[in-house]
């Protein structure tokens, strides 16, 4: 027993998300804006397209972030933050943050115009990407974000998804925006850690999160943390930061855990034949060795 | 009842207060001009979404934390030991395949 | 001071005179003059606003709606395909009751490219909840522009409004332009502090998912707000002709008391047509002409009053609601079914793609009028 001591806290205590939202059971979108908001605090602004977190917040007339947050049109989530951000900024407000808050969906696909301008003018916001492979909110519809050999209703199990994720994340680099982050919600002192610098950082900061969706990924929602983990642990999705085109891994799995049993936590990959799992695993063991090359070359 | 909110307010001019209660709006002159939120979901218990309960077993706790920083509702008190708030937890489960001393167990809700 | 100006160049003046903080905009032709004038004008600390120079309309109005939300005074200025494109955000600005101000050039619709004018552009987007201004000339837009924010952003309007001038016809057409002064337009426009804005220290959600049982009330409160813009277009037009002297309402009456054909026209064909009344008056023909200057809201009102005594109504549309007839002509009709006046109406489509409206032309109208079959619709100047 342990009665007088505090409980040990490895992230700020206080909360600005308030139980009572929407998200489903387990959800990896929730803990991400739970964990943002602790970093950024309440001096913020957040604007939000169709997506999760839409429906997440509540429904009006009630709010479970009760942060000024801005309902927005599926592929405008970027330009309504740098809307916000001039806008303030014509007005000598240049001390409260304004986010940009969107799926996959509203960011590698139909966002994606509305970011590159963002990302050129090099406009002052965070846009995060909270991340789970696919149009969730619609009912799990495949985005250029579901990665190869996944099931969604619009690539049934017979006809499961062909083609690699796209990688955003360098289009992203390619715009030479000062901060780019990768963060997974199995790591909240370094996602907290990455948007505390994020909000120093004046211009474009793209984090992209990965965001566990028990929902659409037909996995026990009791594993949402686990799968966050196994994907850093098994190289399909490495913590790292770009800062003024600078790369740095943060973590870096010193025996990298093989693809299967992050698979087989997950009724969409529940289909895929031996030799997808043997193509999976070495395509992404050689996006990690790009990655690293990358580390050496531009570290 | 009013929900204050003291959180990293670094820079607001006032400690934030926010409506919790269920907002009536019966007549339309009633209505904001916009669909704006006018209160706290903390007025949507979303207990009812739940199958079991998380159990802590106090004795067992060594209070590492992991299960209230874990916790997507968060529906988990930072006490030591940890307490489940009853009102929200969804019964995900979260708490209990992290909790690393297995001392967080699941009792089924009987209906 | 007066000086001499392009239509376009009046927008970008009416955008400074009105004191905005921020405009987002990307090129079109003919509002490119538009553009390039406010971009010069921030940039020379003339105009002390954020522009933000985006990739698209869609992101125009989208930074727009972030900034004005923000409570933050806005504009921006598109045409044609650049309206077309806002379509979805041209809602949310009006559903999210945002008072942004934008300065349309009409311009016609593509296939075939075509940069001249044409109203497809602006009727096509009739029912997006924008209030909607037709500029008969460049002091027309110029007064306009103020004039809409003092009117949008009013707190019991909160609409967005669109000030429409015809593509070349106004936008490249140098005339003289009376500006105002800037102390003056302040005292007439006080700086935008809305009630609802994005304020940390205030935090609220805006646009959350809506009910059924809610949806409707929303919808209903944007129909009293037209209903409340009416009489303060009306009542903002006087004040204005009280300090600046010239006065504006939602339409305009021109000879019309002992008139029996009656012309309705919008944009700068109401210029020519009263033009070409003066003339057809010289024939001895009683003409007189309507000019609609706010098609939204709907000046059912005053339409009716000003038609009631006539014999023929003439509605001249440089648009056409393909499967029916000119807007105007069908909303023009539907307001005199209100006030049970059974008049006979012409339908008469002109001018699209930028063609002349002379006076010849119309003449041509008149003439058509009355040796046609009543409530119609006919195309003047088909080549057949």
């Amino acid at each position: 027993m342990n009665e007088k001591k505090e409980l040990r806290l490895s992230i700020p205590k206080e909360e600005v998300l308030q139980p009572g939202h929407l998200a489903c059971q387990g959800c990896g979108a929730s803990l991400a804006m739970r964990y943002a908001l602790k970093a950024l605090g309440r001096d913020i602004i957040v604007d939000i397209p169709a997506c999760c977190w839409a429906v997440i917040d509540g429904p009006f007339p009630y709010s479970a972030t009760n942060i000024p947050i801005y309902h927005t049109a599926f592929e405008t989530a970027a330009a309504v933050a740098s809307g916000v951000s001039n806008g303030l900024k014509a007005i000598g407000n240049d001390h409260t943050t304004v986010m940009a808050w969107a799926g996959d969906g509203g960011t590698f696909d139909i966002g994606i115009q509305a970011l590159s301008g963002a990302a050129e003018r090099n406009d002052d916001i965070i846009y995060t990407v909270y991340d789970n492979e696919a149009y969730m909110n619609t009912g799990i519809q495949r985005s250029s974000a579901t990665p190869h050999g996944a099931w969604t209703t619009t690539t049934p199990v017979k006809h499961y998804r062909k083609g690699w994720k796209k990688d955003l994340d360098s289009i992203m680099v390619a715009h030479g925006i000062p901060y780019l982050a990768t963060a997974s919600i199995a790591y909240p002192e370094d996602m907290i850690k990455k948007y505390l610098k994020a909000q120093k950082i004046k211009g474009t900061k793209f984090i992209h999160v990965y965001a566990p969706c028990p929902t659409g990924w037909k996995s026990d929602p009791a594993m949402t943390i686990h799968l966050a983990k196994m994907v850093v642990e098994t190289n399909i999705f490495p913590l790292y930061e770009v800062e003024n085109g600078k790369y740095k891994i943060n973590i870096k799995p010193k025996n990298r855990k093989p693809l299967d049993e992050y698979l087989a936590m997950q009724g969409r990959f529940k289909h895929l034949p031996q030799e997808e799992i043997e193509y999976l695993q070495k395509t992404f063991d050689e996006k990690w060795e790009i990655l690293l090359k990358k580390e050496e070359h531009f570290g | 009842m009013l929900l204050q909110l003291k959180l990293p307010s670094i820079r607001l001019n006032k400690e934030i207060s926010v409506e919790e209660k269920k907002i009536e709006l019966n007549k339309v002159d009633e209505f904001p001009p916009m669909p704006v939120s006018l209160g706290s979901m903390r007025v949507n218990k979303t207990s009812s979404w739940r199958n079991f309960r998380p159990i802590i077993d106090g004795e067992k706790c060594i209070g590492c934390g992991i299960c209230w920083k874990f916790c997507p509702e968060p529906a988990i008190f930072p006490t030591n030991p940890p307490e489940v708030d009853y009102d929200y937890c969804k019964g995900c489960g979260i708490c209990i395949a992290n909790c690393p001393v297995d001392a967080i167990t699941r009792q089924d809700e009987t209906k | 001071m007066k000086t001499v100006m392009n239509g376009d160049f009046a927008a970008s003046y009416g955008a400074m005179t009105s004191d905005v903080k921020f405009v987002a905009a990307y090129p079109i032709t003919p509002q490119t003059l538009i553009v390039e004038k406010l971009s010069e004008l921030v940039a020379d600390g003339e105009l002390d606003a954020s522009f933000v120079k985006v990739e698209s309309e869609h992101s125009a109005m989208a930074a727009c709606i972030g900034a004005q939300a923000a409570g933050i005074r806005t504009f921006t200025a598109t045409s044609s395909q650049g309206l077309l494109l806002m379509c979805e955000v041209l809602h949310w600005a009006a559903r999210a009751r945002l008072p942004i101000v934008l300065a349309n050039v009409n311009r016609a619709i593509a296939p075939g490219w075509s940069i001249w004018a044409d109203a497809q552009d602006s009727i096509s987007q009739r029912d997006t909840g924008w209030m909607q201004v037709y500029a008969e000339n460049n002091q027309d837009v110029y007064d306009s522009i103020l004039m809409a924010y003092k009117i949008a952003e009013d707190n019991d309007v909160l609409l967005p409004m669109m000030v429409n001038l015809d593509a070349f016809f106004l936008s490249h057409t140098s005339e003289v332009v009376d500006l105002i002064d800037n102390d003056k337009a302040k005292e007439f426009l006080p700086a935008y502090d809305p009630e609802y804005k994005l304020d940390p220290n205030n935090p609220r959600a805006f646009g959350a998912l809506t009910s059924p049982e809610h949806y409707f009330e929303f919808t209903y409160k944007m129909f009293e707000a037209m209903e409340v813009a009416k009489k303060k277009i009306t009542q903002v037009g006087k004040e204005f002709g009280d300090i600046f002297g010239r006065y504006y309402d939602m339409t305009e009456s021109y000879k019309i008391d002992d008139a029996e054909t009656v012309l309705v026209t919008f944009g700068t064909i109401a210029g020519t047509a009263k033009e070409s009344v003066d003339r057809l008056r010289k024939e001895g023909k009683k003409v007189g002409n309507l000019k609609i200057r706010v098609f939204r809201p709907f000046p059912t009102e005053q339409i009716i009053d000003a038609l009631k005594n006539a014999k023929r109504v003439v509605v001249i549309d440089r648009d056409y609601s393909y499967g029916n007839e000119g807007a105007f002509y069908t909303e023009i009709k539907g307001a005199l079914y209100d006030a049970n006046l059974r008049i006979d109406t012409y339908g008469m489509i002109a001018g699209l793609g930028g063609r002349d409206v002379s006076t010849a032309v119309i003449k041509e109208i008149v003439e058509k009028a009355e040796t046609s079959e009543p409530n119609k619709t006919y195309f003047i100047g088909v080549k057949r």
